[in-house]
C-alpha cells in the first residue's frame, strides 16, 4: 500500500504542470476584481455591490431592481463599462502577443512595441485617418497591414544582422523600424493639422473616448487572435528547443512561426486601433506570469491574456485618479513602470544572448 | 533499417557530403567518425530532415522524401551534441516533449502519452527527478535526461551526435554502456558520431571513416581504425593497439 502511494506520487510528476488551479482561480479573481475596481471608480463612486446588481439587473429575463439612479447607470454603462470592456481587451491582447512573440522569437526581451508592430499599427491608421474617410472599418485593416509590415521588416532586419537567436540584435532592429515608422508619421500627420488632434490623441493612447463601437469592432479579432495562440501554446514549448530540435520532433517550425505571427499580429493591429500605442503591457504582464507560476507557455499564454487584461484596466484607472480632474496618457504609466521592468528582464537575460 | 545512397549535401559553396552511400541494418550500432569538418554531424542532420541533400535516403525501405516531418520523427530521435535548455523546464516536461510527433497539431499529451515518457524515464532511472528542473542537473544527468526524450519519441532509430562530449571518462563509459543496453533491450539502431576513437572501436560494430565530406574507410573497427588510416586523415601521431579487449588509439608525442 505504501509502495502503491508512493508510486502514485511518482507518477504525478511525470506531466506538464500547466496551470495549478490556485493560480487559475487568483488570475480569475485579479481580473474580476480589476473590472471591479475599474468600473467603480471615479468621479462617481459606485459600490461593487451595486455594480453586480445592476449588472444582473441588465440580464434579460430578470426581474430585480437596481439601486442606482438614472444617473449612476448611465455612468456605469455608457462610459465606465465599454472603457473598462475595451482596455480589457487591449490588455489582455497586447500581454498575449508579447508572450506569443517571445516564444516564436526565442527572446524575451520582445513585446508588440519593441517589435514595431504598435507603430507600424499607428501608421497605418494615422493613413487612413489623415486622408482616408476616417471609416471606422477601415482603420483597423490599415493597423493590420501596417503592423504585419512593421513586424516583417523586424524580423528580416533582425536575421540579417546575425544568427536568428541573437537577443539583442532583434530588438535593435525594432527600435530601428519604430524609429523609421515613426518619422514617416510625424511627417503625415503634420500635412493635416486639422485632423492633428484626432491623431494625437491616437497616438498618446488611452480609453477616454472608448466605446461600444470600439469594443465591437476589436472583440473579434483579439477573441480569434488569442484562440489561435492559446491552441500553439505546448508547440510553443517545443520551439523553446531551438528551431533544429523542433524541427528533428517533427515540427514544422516556419508555418508555426508564421501563424503565430500572423495571429499575434492580427489582435495587436486591432488593439492598436482601439487604443493608440501603449508600451511595455507585453513585456511586463508574461515575465511576471514567469517568474510567479511557471516559464512553460502552457500557462504563460493563457494567463497573460487574464492577467494583462486585469493589469490595463488597473492602469487605465490610474491614468484617470492620478491627476484628476485631468487624464494621463495611459502609455505614460506602462512606461514608467515597464522600462525598468525591461532593464530587470535585460540584465537576467545576460549570457543567453 | 537505413540507406543513405549517393548523398551530397552543399552548405554554401563548400560540399559538406559528396557521394557517401551508406547502409545499416537493423539492431545495428554504426559510428561515424573522422576529423574536424568531416560533414559527421551533416549525415545525421541529412538523416532526420535537417539538411537539403541531393541523393537517396531509405528509412525502414521508405524515401525520406516522402515522409512528413512528423512521420519522420516518429523513425528517427535525434540526441544533439549541444542540446537547448530552456530554464524553468521540469525533466518530465521535457521528456513528454518527446512525444511531440505522436501528438495532433494542437493536442495535448494523452495518459498514452504520459505512461510513454514514464517509461522512458524509469528505463534510464531517471523517476526520482522528475519534478527537477533542467538547469539543476549535472552534465551527465542530463545527457540522461536528453536521451530520455529521445526514448520516448518510441523511434526505431537512435541518432546521437557526439553523446560524450562534456562528459569525464567514467560518464563516457556509462552513457554508452547506457545505449549499448537500450539497444540490447529493444533492438534500436544507432547511428553516432564519435570523437574518441578508442570509445567508437569498442562500442559501434562498424565504423565509417568521413574526411572532408566523403568515405575514406568502413568496416569494422579493427579495419578502419589502422595507423595508416589515423594518422593519414586525422594528422595524428597514434599507436594503435588490437588485443582482445579491442582496438585502441594512444596518441603519441611526435
Amino acid at each position: 500500500m505504501i509502495a502503491e502511494s508512493v508510486r502514485a506520487r511518482d507518477t504525478a510528476g511525470v506531466r506538464a504542470r500547466g496551470i495549478a488551479p490556485v493560480w487559475a482561480i487568483a488570475t480569475v479573481a485579479f481580473l474580476l476584481g480589476s473590472l471591479l475596481v475599474g468600473l467603480g471608480v471615479g468621479a462617481v463612486e459606485i459600490s461593487p455591490g451595486a455594480i453586480v446588481v445592476s449588472a444582473v439587473a441588465h440580464l434579460p429575463l430578470v426581474h430585480i431592481h437596481s439601486s442606482l439612479s438614472a444617473v449612476q447607470d448611465a455612468i456605469l454603462w455608457q462610459l465606465r463599462a465599454p472603457r473598462v470592456v475595451v482596455a480589457a481587451l487591449v490588455g489582455g491582447m497586447l500581454a498575449i502577443a508579447g508572450a506569443s512573440y517571445q516564444g516564436v522569437f526565442r527572446n524575451p526581451l520582445v513585446d508588440p512595441y519593441l517589435l514595431g508592430v504598435a507603430a507600424g499599427a499607428g501608421l497605418g491608421a494615422t493613413l487612413v485617418i489623415t486622408y482616408g474617410h476616417a471609416s471606422a472599418q477601415l482603420v483597423p485593416v490599415a493597423a493590420f497591414a501596417g503592423a504585419t509590415l512593421a513586424a516583417a521588416c523586424s524580423y528580416i532586419l533582425g536575421r540579417s544582422a546575425g544568427p536568428a537567436r541573437t537577443t539583442g540584435a532583434l530588438v535593435l532592429a525594432g527600435v530601428t523600424v519604430t524609429a523609421f515608422l515613426t518619422a514617416v508619421q510625424t511627417f503625415v500627420q503634420q500635412q493635416r493639422t486639422d485632423v492633428l488632434r484626432n491623431v494625437y490623441s491616437f497616438i498618446l493612447g488611452g480609453f477616454a473616448t472608448a466605446s461600444w463601437h470600439d469594443a465591437a469592432v476589436a472583440a473579434p479579432y483579439i477573441a480569434a487572435s488569442s484562440i489561435v495562440l492559446v491552441l500553439h501554446r505546448r508547440v510553443l514549448d517545443v520551439l523553446a528547443l531551438g528551431d533544429e530540435e523542433a524541427a528533428s520532433l517533427g515540427v514544422n517550425v516556419a508555418r508555426v512561426r508564421l501563424v503565430v505571427c500572423a495571429a499575434a499580429t492580427a489582435g495587436t493591429a486591432a488593439a492598436v486601433a482601439v487604443s493608440g500605442l501603449i508600451g511595455f503591457v507585453g513585456i511586463i504582464v508574461p515575465h511576471t506570469i514567469r517568474l510567479l507560476v511557471s516559464t512553460s507557455y502552457r500557462a504563460v499564454v493563457p494567463l497573460s491574456l487574464l492577467v494583462g487584461a486585469g493589469f490595463l484596466v488597473l492602469t487605465d484607472v490610474l491614468a484617470r485618479t492620478i491627476l484628476s480632474p485631468q487624464e494621463l496618457p495611459i502609455g505614460v504609466i506602462t512606461a514608467f513602470f515597464g522600462a525598468p521592468f525591461f532593464a530587470v528582464v535585460l540584465r537576467r537575460s545576460r549570457g543567453r544572448a | 533499417m537505413i540507406e543513405l545512397r549517393s548523398l551530397s549535401v552543399r552548405l554554401g559553396d563548400t560540399h559538406a557530403l559528396r557521394d557517401v552511400s551508406i547502409s545499416v541494418e537493423a539492431g545495428e550500432w554504426v559510428a561515424v567518425i573522422g576529423p574536424n569538418g568531416a560533414g559527421k554531424t551533416t549525415a545525421l542532420r541529412a538523416l532526420c530532415g535537417l539538411v537539403d541533400y541531393d541523393g537517396v535516403i531509405l528509412v525502414d525501405g521508405r524515401d525520406t522524401r516522402t515522409l512528413s516531418r512528423r512521420a519522420l520523427a516518429r523513425l528517427t530521435a535525434l540526441v544533439p551534441q549541444i542540446p537547448e535548455t530552456p530554464p524553468g523546464l521540469t525533466v518530465a516536461e521535457y521528456v513528454l516533449l518527446g512525444r511531440t510527433p505522436h501528438l495532433g497539431y494542437f493536442a495535448m499529451e494523452s495518459v498514452g502519452d504520459r505512461h510513454a515518457a514514464e517509461r522512458a524515464l524509469d528505463r534510464l532511472e531517471l523517476r526520482p527527478l522528475a519534478a527537477r528542473t533542467l538547469t539543476a542537473l549535472s552534465g551527465g544527468e542530463l545527457q540522461r535526461v536528453v536521451l530520455a526524450r529521445a526514448l520516448a519519441q518510441d523511434a526505431p532509430i537512435l541518432l546521437l551526435d557526439e553523446p560524450t562530449t562534456a562528459l569525464d571518462l567514467g560518464r563516457q563509459q556509462q552513457a554508452l554502456e547506457l545505449v549499448h543496453a537500450l539497444r540490447e533491450g529493444s533492438g534500436l539502431t544507432i547511428v553516432s558520431t564519435m570523437h574518441d576513437l578508442t570509445l567508437a572501436g569498442q562500442y559501434a560494430d562498424r565504423l565509417v571513416l568521413l574526411d572532408r565530406g566523403e568515405i575514406a574507410a568502413e568496416g569494422t573497427p579493427d579495419e578502419v581504425l589502422s595507423t595508416a588510416n589515423v594518422s593519414a586523415y586525422y594528422g595524428a601521431n597514434v599507436r594503435v593497439v588490437h588485443d582482445e579487449d579491442g582496438v585502441f588509439v594512444l596518441p603519441v608525442r611526435p
